[in-house]
């Protein structure tokens, strides 16, 4: 399984950022056609990243583009630019309810049928923005084989639940990213923390990936390169971490050939759980 | 006496020139006159002090720039010599920088027919690229500007120092009293070479002034001007700490390259540009130091606050300026502690007798454009207009054990990274990587370090690949458009010319 920290806004329309952000090298690109786009853009903007998307440049990379809501003039528009040019993922905003995630998967399969795109090879990334959407989680992660993963957003979402941001650990957020998490773990999907919007609090930044990290996130949305390395660092294993999850893996393979089902390592249990984790911190170790 | 004199040269003839005794004072009239002997260099006015250098029409002028963009010595000097009359002034200026753009009106008005500089921007350089000046403007290197001085072809009647305080004899400083500039290494040549030396000083202080820049010995006048320059202004347009995430990265990228280069061991030598990727990485690599325990023998150059800030650390054990780029700079030289001052001839010239940069293992510089050779170009812009700087360029490229260029591939919309460059400044055969955002090139003279950054995991790739990347995000540009007429020569460090600005074609 691909590993996905960190999912870069690029803004659609800035010409500079669009042609070379690969550099940086997120996890993931994301083309941002939505809010960061002002209306008399969107039209340039969607043809500037139709050209980004089948550069060559961005041939190594995984790239996802966030349409605009399908209700609008420019979402289906925005869609099929994004289908047509190859991007691996679609970002739905302000995801509702299954019924939006549904009626994109009809749209995008159409329009993989038309250009002759192999079905089902665009995947789908829901960002959940609003009280409603959190509550329907559950069945939003559930909705279209295409989903890979729900991200929450978090200044939509506040606003909607008419909270206030209080900084720190962010109580206010508990509730949302614990709900938004139980319901991609269930689905067997991936789950993105709120961006950051403070470009020059590294610190805050890093104490909120802290949150995100623990609770379980794959990883967060960000808003700026320059805070790609530090949730890249802050998501890398320690080198105990490392060693550790090595010596695990070694001890489950000798079980293995073994035949032992279950077997220990400093006198704790090895099952398969520790295994997955020990798996996820070699793949994190190896990405960072 | 004078028969004695007469009998020495009927017995040696050779001696017979020698002439007699007449007096303790007879040749040095103003050393009989108590008040002339102590104040005699003292002028009541700057147009008191050029009428008293000799300074005729036709003759040449020099300058230093260790203000930098708060100079305010050039236009002073060159708007009282306009209004005092003089014509057909040569220029020879350490640098030029934005804030010199009034001397376009001089050049158009004769007063100023012909410039010696190792940059220029702004205006003055649009000027020129469209033909304002009768001769071809002279765009030396910081050591070439010395060879050049050397070799006679450039010869200083008048040099106007502005300096932070002097006495009244002349010891004067650039790094002690209220506006301080830093080092003053180019003005340290000057004052050897000129035949008169005018010190413009924000400061009158005491004598005897030490430590002192520029001696006693050296200096002829002195006028007070209360405005000399503006040392906040000094490190105005070099970026100090960028937060650009490209230029981070690329920084973070040419101190890998320092590391894995082969040199990066214990007692190092260093030198890193005023540009805004060599000062990130100038922070990298103490990082790297930091780590590692590796600490540099010296750093050199124009001197940044970063390189300032790893000294304090113990970093790097002696700081060696000819220039400083910044306030922090400026200041860790006044106190001095293993931060010291040396002239241009110290710091580049080839043919010194003792150049710093001939000791310096890796130099991290930057470049407007670079091409498939490696050939440098800091001087024309994507326009073919002269707006940029030789510096100390090609003279510690040339000099270095490994001269790292740092430059983004794509600048807007034009690669960096050409076929061929618009103009030479600093030839290929000198420079040793290119590091960009999307890969770095290594020469091929350098196999062995190809290998070890290959070895490092740093994404290596040839200078070809570069250009294709380059050229595959914005398109092949058009080729600019230049008249046959020269207004510039690029002068190599050993006077030699390594290439030609021609006026541009503004022709539809």
């Amino acid at each position: 399984m691909k590993l996905r920290r960190s999912m870069l806004f690029v803004p659609g329309d800035a010409a500079g950022m669009v042609s070379t952000s690969f550099v940086f090298k997120p996890d993931t690109i994301m083309f941002d056609l939505e809010d960061a786009v002002s209306p008399r853009e969107k039209d340039s903007a969607r043809l500037l990243v139709y050209q980004a998307l089948r550069h060559p440049a961005y041939r190594d990379i995984e790239t996802a583009v966030r349409i605009n809501e399908l209700d609008t003039e420019y979402g289906p528009k925005d869609l099929e630019m994004a289908v047509r040019g190859g991007a691996d993922l679609i970002r739905l905003p302000k995801t509702e309810t299954a019924a939006d995630i549904e009626l994109l998967d009809r749209h995008i399969t159409r329009i993989e049928q038309a250009c002759g795109r192999p079905i089902g090879q665009t995947r789908v990334i829901a960002a959940i923005e609003s009280a409603s959407g959190v509550v329907n989680a559950v069945s939003i992660t559930r909705a279209s084989p295409r989903m890979i993963a729900v991200a929450l957003a978090g200044f939509d979402y506040l606003v909607d639940m008419q909270s206030e941001r209080s900084g720190g650990s962010e109580p206010e957020l508990f509730y949302a990213r614990a709900a938004v998490l139980h319901a991609a773990r269930a689905a067997g999907i991936g789950a993105y923390d709120v961006a950051y919007g403070d470009v020059n609090d590294i610190g805050g930044f890093l104490r909120e990936v802290m949150i995100a990290k623990n609770l379980g996130f794959n990883g967060k949305s960000l808003i700026h390169p320059r805070q790609i390395q530090p949730l890249h660092k802050a998501y890398a294993p320690t080198r105990q971490e490392l060693a550790y999850a090595r010596r695990v893996i070694e001890a489950a393979e000798k079980a293995k050939r073994e035949g032992l089902g279950v077997t220990s390592l400093d006198g704790k249990m090895i099952d398969p759980p520790v295994i997955a984790h020990a798996e996820l911190v070699i793949r994190r170790a190896e990405a960072a | 006496m004078t028969e004695l004199v007469e009998e020495l040269a009927r017995q040696v003839p050779d001696l017979r020139k020698l002439q007699a005794f007449a007096g303790a004072a007879a040749h040095t009239p103003y050393l009989a006159d108590p008040q002339a002997k102590l104040h005699r260099k003292l002028c009541v006015s700057l147009e008191d002090a050029i009428r008293r250098s000799g300074l005729r029409d036709g003759m040449t002028i020099s300058f230093h720039h260790a203000f930098r963009e708060g100079d305010k010595v050039i236009n002073q000097v060159v708007n009282k010599l306009a209004e005092m009359g003089f014509k057909d002034l040569t220029l020879a200026t350490s640098s030029l920088l934005n804030c010199h753009d009034p001397l376009v009106e001089h050049f158009k008005s004769g007063v100023i027919t012909q410039v010696y500089t190792s940059g220029l921007r702004g205006k003055i350089g649009e000027a020129i690229s469209r033909g304002v000046l009768p001769r071809p403007v002279q765009i030396h290197s910081h050591g070439g500007r010395v060879n050049l001085l050397q070799s006679g072809e450039l010869k200083i009647d008048v040099a106007f120092l502005g300096v932070s305080c002097c006495d009244e004899f002349g010891n004067a400083s650039g790094s002690q009293g209220k506006l301080i500039c830093g080092a003053l290494g180019y003005a340290k040549v000057d004052a050897q070479y000129a035949r008169s030396v005018v010190l413009l000083t924000a400061e009158l202080v005491p004598f005897p002034n030490h430590p002192a820049s520029i001696s006693q010995d050296q200096v002829d006048l002195i006028v007070h001007l209360d405005d000399v320059g503006d040392p906040t202004l000094i490190s105005k347009g070099a970026a100090r700490t960028t937060k650009n995430p490209r230029e981070l990265l690329i920084a973070s990228l040419a101190a890998d390259v320092v590391e894995h280069s082969g040199y990066f061991r214990d007692g190092f030598s260093m030198q890193t540009g005023s540009g805004a990727s060599s000062i990130a990485a100038t922070r990298f690599l103490g990082e790297k130091m930091a780590e590692t325990g590796i600490t540099a023998s010296f750093a050199l150059g124009g001197i940044t606050g970063g390189i300032a800030e790893l000294h304090a650390k113990g970093l790097i054990k002696t700081v060696i300026d000819v220039q400083s780029f910044d306030s922090d700079a400026a200041e860790s030289l006044r106190l001095g502690q293993a931060h010291i001052e040396i002239s241009a001839n110290e710091y580049a010239n080839p043919t010194s007798k003792g150049a710093y940069v001939d000791r310096i293992d890796v130099v991290i510089l930057a470049a407007l454009e670079i091409d498939l050779g490696f050939n440098v170009n800091v001087i024309t812009g994507s326009d073919g207009v002269l707006r940029g700087a030789s510096g100390g360029h090609c003279d510690v490229a040339a000099a270095a054990n490994l001269a790292i260029v740092v430059a983004p591939l794509v600048r807007g919309r034009l690669p960096t990274v050409v076929s061929k460059v618009t103009t030479v400044v600093t030839p290929g055969e000198s420079i040793g990587v290119l590091v960009t955002d999307q890969g770095i090139a290594v020469n091929s003279k350098h196999p062995e370090l190809a290998k070890r950054l290959l070895d490092a995991g740093l994404p290596v790739v040839g200078i070809e690949e570069l250009h294709r990347r380059a050229i595959a995000l914005t398109g092949e540009p058009e080729p600019l458009k230049f008249l046959d007429r020269i207004v510039g020569l690029i002068r190599y460090r050993d006077g030699t010319v390594i290439d030609v600005v021609r006026q541009v074609d503004e022709r539809e």
